[in-house]
């Protein structure tokens, strides 16, 4: 399974059901200049919790969110592995 | 009997006696006024004297024009009727009526209303004039502040400015400069908690701005040099999201609104060594109660006993509330009960002990808290088995960590005869 592309996959998606122009994915996007809002975020992790069976934003070790969108597939890819 | 709190004559008044007032302003995105400003001003064009005694409704298009109108109306007018931002105008003649409103304090130029009671409208203004009103006529001021659900009228909760200001401990500036600021918008209750806070103890507060991204408010805050900051986990989660959450230097943070997880309250310590932080449990109906500041998510047992001034119980697994922060009632018709026979508000919020230490578990009303925003289930089924291809529906919710809670619905299609699942968009 490729995080990267299961991700590119949630964002696409969501973006398209509510409606919201996603800005292209590259590894420097800030997340919040992405066009996803909060809910559009809630909703990807939440699928993403159901594909990749992890859910690094709701682990209580105190490492740093991540930015840009890099740094998301970062987060998944280390608490997938 | 709880104790006796400090009675606030109006929030003019209060903001005259808490000190030098120099250097000391309200930041907005697109102008600032000073609080001695405020004092001496009027944002009503001088008409604040024709609004004595009235009940007047506050429908304002921005945050900063807000402040000037409470500073303006506190102690003056018999009520407040405060709008939130997203309030639909159709909701305007339930309220009108509700609240035996007689006059109008806007900053827009239009409002469209169709209703048949005389009105005096009087146009507010961010720039402000000399007022010429006389201030020896101070009452105590009903402030009714607006709670919503997913659709239908809002409830109309009344408060007074010792019950709103109740948790707050004024009357001296603070020797070390204290800089207010909000993720929330002040027309609610979690951001005038914290607008209520900066003018009664005469302290700067940068107001957010629903036109501004999270970065630039951020970097607008620290520019402003806050050191005292509020909002929801959920505001939080995306403020850590963003590059410009370094550009503050909080000494203070505070989560209220929803429900504080381990991992946001770590993340936060993480990520502001120097910042004391604490989450805490308010609402407009309950108002303010107790904070936390061990980290730790959930509340110690000993709260319970030992919160000064506020009287806390668990009856029927629910955290139930007296103090004189609650509100005292709710306007409209046939209204619902707020406050029990014995003055406990029910906040319906399902508590559970584990280890010494009390858990918020959910509602008892089923009502999901998705980032801040109450979303009733059986509203959503309801619109949901609207669809002629739905036989059955059930919305429960889906715990989140970016937005504390998802709603998510269980369909019974007529043709698959399968259940799907669905992560529904809130709205309100």
């Amino acid at each position: 399974m490729n995080v990267r592309s299961e991700i590119i996959d949630q964002f696409t998606h969501v973006a398209q059901e509510q409606g919201i122009p996603l800005a292209p994915l590259t590894d420097d996007l800030e997340l919040l200049n992405s066009g996803l809002d909060s809910l559009c975020f809630a909703i990807v992790v939440a699928r993403l919790e159901g594909l990749l069976g992890v859910d690094p934003f709701s682990s209580s070790e105190d490492v740093l969110f991540p930015v840009t969108f890099g740094e998301f597939v970062k987060f998944y890819d280390t608490a997938a592995n | 009997m709880t104790p006796r709190q400090t009675k606030w004559k109006s929030l003019r008044n209060a903001l005259s006696a808490a000190g030098d007032l120099s250097g000391r302003f309200v930041f907005g995105a697109e102008a600032s006024i000073a609080l001695s400003d405020l004092i001496a001003g009027s944002a009503l064009y001088g008409r604040g004297d024709e609004l004595c005694g009235r009940s007047v409704l506050v429908t304002t298009t921005s945050q900063f024009t807000t402040a000037s109108a409470l500073m303006e109306l506190d102690g003056v007018a018999s009520r407040i009727i405060l709008c939130t931002p997203d309030l639909p105008l159709e909701h305007l003649p339930y309220i009108i009526e509700s609240a035996n409103v007689d006059a109008i304090v806007s900053d827009r130029t239009i409002l469209g209303l169709d209703i048949r009671r005389p009105l005096c409208f009087c146009p507010c203004s961010r720039k402000l004039v000399t007022g010429n009103y006389n201030r020896k006529i101070e009452r105590q001021t009903e402030w009714i502040l607006l709670t919503s659900g997913t659709t239908g009228p809002p409830k109309l909760v009344v408060h007074t400015l010792s019950s709103l200001a109740g948790a707050i401990k004024g009357g001296i500036t603070p020797a070390e400069p204290v800089v207010w600021s909000t993720f929330y918008d002040i027309r609610r209750y979690g951001g005038l908690q914290i607008f209520l806070r900066a003018a009664l103890t005469g302290s700067s507060l940068v107001l957010s701005d629903a036109k501004e991204s999270t970065a630039d408010f951020l970097a607008r805050a620290g520019s402003h040099g806050i050191t005292h900051i509020s909002g929801t986990p959920s505001q939080w989660r995306r403020a850590l999201m963003s590059p410009s959450a370094h550009l503050i230097q909080p000494e203070y943070i505070r989560l209220s609104g929803e429900i504080a997880d381990q991992a946001i309250l770590n993340h936060l310590q993480a990520f502001y060594p120097q910042a004391r932080i604490a989450h805490a449990f308010a609402s407009t109906e309950a108002g303010v109660a107790f904070e936390v500041n061990d980290g730790v998510a959930g509340f110690p047992a000993s709260v319970i006993q030992n919160t000064p001034n506020v009287e806390m119980k668990v009856d029927d697994g629910t955290l139930r509330i007296r103090s004189t922060r609650t509100a005292s009632r709710y306007l409209g018709d046939h209204p619902p009960v707020l406050k029990s026979a014995d003055g406990f508000v029910d906040t319906s919020d399902l508590i559970e002990l584990r280890d010494d230490r009390f858990y918020f578990v959910g509602r008892r009303d089923g009502v999901i808290n998705v980032g801040g925003l109450k979303v009733h289930p059986e509203e959503v089924e309801a619109v949901i088995n609207r669809h002629p291809e739905v036989q059955m529906s059930l919305v429960r919710t889906k715990k989140n960590p970016i937005t504390g809670s998802l709603v998510v619905a269980d369909l019974k299609h007529h043709l698959l005869k399968d259940a799907m699942c669905v992560h529904s968009r809130a709205t309100s």
